[in-house]
């Protein structure tokens, strides 16, 4: 992978200047590249990554397992697709194993994503049938750990 | 109790212990301890945490009750782990069963080297600046130290002409280490022909230290072990601490031909027995995959390398570029300071460390060290201060 894309994943609100210099390049290289990933759907968007658990919010995310049956024309896709168009559907995977969409969803309450379940998403043609479990806490998040580093432990000059 | 006259220690100290000045780097070390929110480019080990598996797997040999004397040279099971990754990487064969010594840290291993070697008297030939113990360690093992200066101009590497210009018949072992502590300087195989050479011509024993092998950005690391005739003169240093992070488990490893291998352990069989059992699990688990450990972080290295020398550049100052380790070592004479107290008053006033030249030797006047073994965000803050302080002298 390019490794101005590895510098963004892991901080994507670097300055163009620094990556410039990491990279030994002309900002106006870095520039262009990022523009092009951008033009291309490469970068797809940069968001924040948040400790929620520590916001306090009474939010809950649901992971659901979904059987799917394959249409004639799509497969898999067709039925996923359609499913990933909520909003309430965070990520969306095809999996291999027993079943074959899993599924992120966040509701505001465990009512509202109950009601996403039975009322949104079981109806749907080729849905054959959905296992729904509720994340109870968050470790790590998209490789950053949720609970703080613990303070430095090296020697502040060492030779 | 009956008191007692005072006793003079200092005059039953040894002389050469007592004589030896203490590391420049424990005087600054002493004075950024005392302070807060320092950002410290004064540290000579990773910020990376060892990898994850390798810290797992010695928390497992704790639990199995790994916890005593391994054989004298080390677990057979990670000498033959290590023969085959120095021959891979390094490029010379060593037998596993009498030409590998594991030691507690590269350090150890370089004072047995010298200790093995060294008859009182003997002249030692090695480069400076350079890593702060060397000097002391060829005192201890009552070696008489030679030094060769090397140059920004020419990349801070050593050239025979150098070593032609202070060799005697007394010259018994030259000393190398490339990647170099503090200057980041590399040597090329061209570089290193011509010593293989002088050491091939003068008849020398050639200790070298690799530790920062793995960490070489613009072009791959060559070991002069693996040049014709080299391998049957030297003893290789290598060891855990800078590639796979693991500076506090303390595991180094010597490997050379059997008879110096042997006297070697002699030492250290009566003065250490041994390294510790959990760190050498720990470094049979790191050599497992190598290439994916040290992959990301000497990619990350990289890119602070080119950050700083990128940062050195805007501000006009001047600094070799560093090809390996993870130090910079530019100038700052023009600043009109020495370089001690150019990092006091940088400290002082911008809470930034970095160790002045002359911890690694005199010829290290005028320069300083920075290491950037730490996070990008650091890197970028202690620029800024540094920008700012320039502008002020």
């Amino acid at each position: 992978m390019d490794e101005l894309l590895k510098i963004l994943q892991a901080n994507a609100t670097e300055s163009r200047e620094n990556i410039a210099k990491m990279l030994n390049l002309p900002v106006a290289e870095v520039n262009r590249r990022i523009a092009d990933y951008e033009k291309r759907g490469v970068i797809r968007g940069y968001q924040a990554i948040l400790n929620e658990d520590q916001l306090g919010l009474d939010t809950v995310t649901a992971v659901i397992e979904v059987k799917v049956s394959p249409q004639r024309e799509g497969g898999f896709n067709t039925v996923a697709a359609r499913i990933s168009r909520f909003p309430e559907v965070r990520s969306a995977y095809l999996m291999s194993g027993t079943y074959d969409v899993l599924l992120f969803v966040e509701g505001r309450n465990l009512r509202e994503v109950a009601a996403f379940v039975s009322e949104r998403l079981s109806p749907l043609e080729g849905v054959l049938s959905t296992s729904t479990h509720f994340m109870l806490k968050t470790y790590k998040r998209l490789g950053v750990l949720m609970e703080s580093g613990h303070a430095e432990e090296r020697l502040s000059v060492a030779p | 109790m009956q008191k007692k006259d005072s006793v003079s220690l200092r005059n039953r100290i040894n002389a050469t212990v007592r004589d030896i000045p203490r590391s420049g780097i424990r005087d600054l070390f002493d004075i950024v301890s005392t302070m807060k929110d320092v950002i410290s480019l004064g540290i000579g080990e990773p910020d990376f945490d060892t990898p994850w598996h390798v810290r797992e797997s010695t928390m497992f040999a704790l639990e199995r009750g790994v916890t005593h004397y391994t054989s004298n040279y080390g677990y057979l099971e990670l000498r033959q782990a290590l023969a085959k990754y120095v021959g891979k990487k390094f490029g010379a064969e060593y037998n596993p069963e009498n030409e590998i010594l594991v030691t507690v840290g590269v350090s150890e291993a370089l004072d047995l080297a010298l200790r093995a070697l060294v008859t009182p008297g003997d002249e030692v030939l090695y480069h400076e600046p350079c890593y702060v113990s060397y000097r002391a360690t060829i005192l201890f093992a009552q070696g008489v130290p030679v030094a060769v200066e090397t140059k920004p101009e020419n990349g801070f590497r050593l050239t025979r002409a150098m070593l032609e210009a202070r060799v005697t018949p007394k010259t018994k072992v030259l000393m190398l280490n490339f990647p170099n502590n503090p200057t980041g300087a590399i040597m090329g195989r061209q570089d290193l022909e011509d010593i293989a050479a002088f050491a091939r011509e003068r008849d020398l024993i050639v200790i070298t230290d690799e530790i920062y092998g793995e960490l070489t950005y613009d072009s791959p690391h060559t070991s002069i072990v693996s040049l014709p005739g080299l391998r049957d003169r030297t003893i290789f240093l290598h060891g855990f601490s800078k590639a796979w992070a693991m500076t506090g488990f303390r595991l180094g490893y010597a490997c050379g031909p059997a008879e110096l291998i042997e006297a070697m352990m002699k030492i250290h069989q009566y003065t250490m027995l041994c390294a510790s059992s959990m760190g050498q699990k720990a470094a049979i688990e790191a050599l497992a995959r190598p290439e994916s450990d040290i992959g990301e972080m000497a990619d990350e290295y990289r890119r602070r390398r080119n950050f700083i020398a990128a940062a050195f550049k805007d501000m006009g100052i001047e600094c070799h570029r560093p090809l390996g380790a993870f130090y910079a070592f530019p100038s700052v004479a023009r600043f009109g300071l020495k370089s001690k107290d150019f990092a006091l008053k940088l400290l002082h006033e911008e809470k930034v460390a970095v160790v002045p030249g002359t911890a690694f030797g005199g010829c290290g006047e005028g320069f300083v060290r920075c290491a950037y073994a730490t996070s990008m965000e650091n890197l970028k803050e202690a620029m800024a201060r540094l920008k700012r302080f320039i502008g002020k002298l």
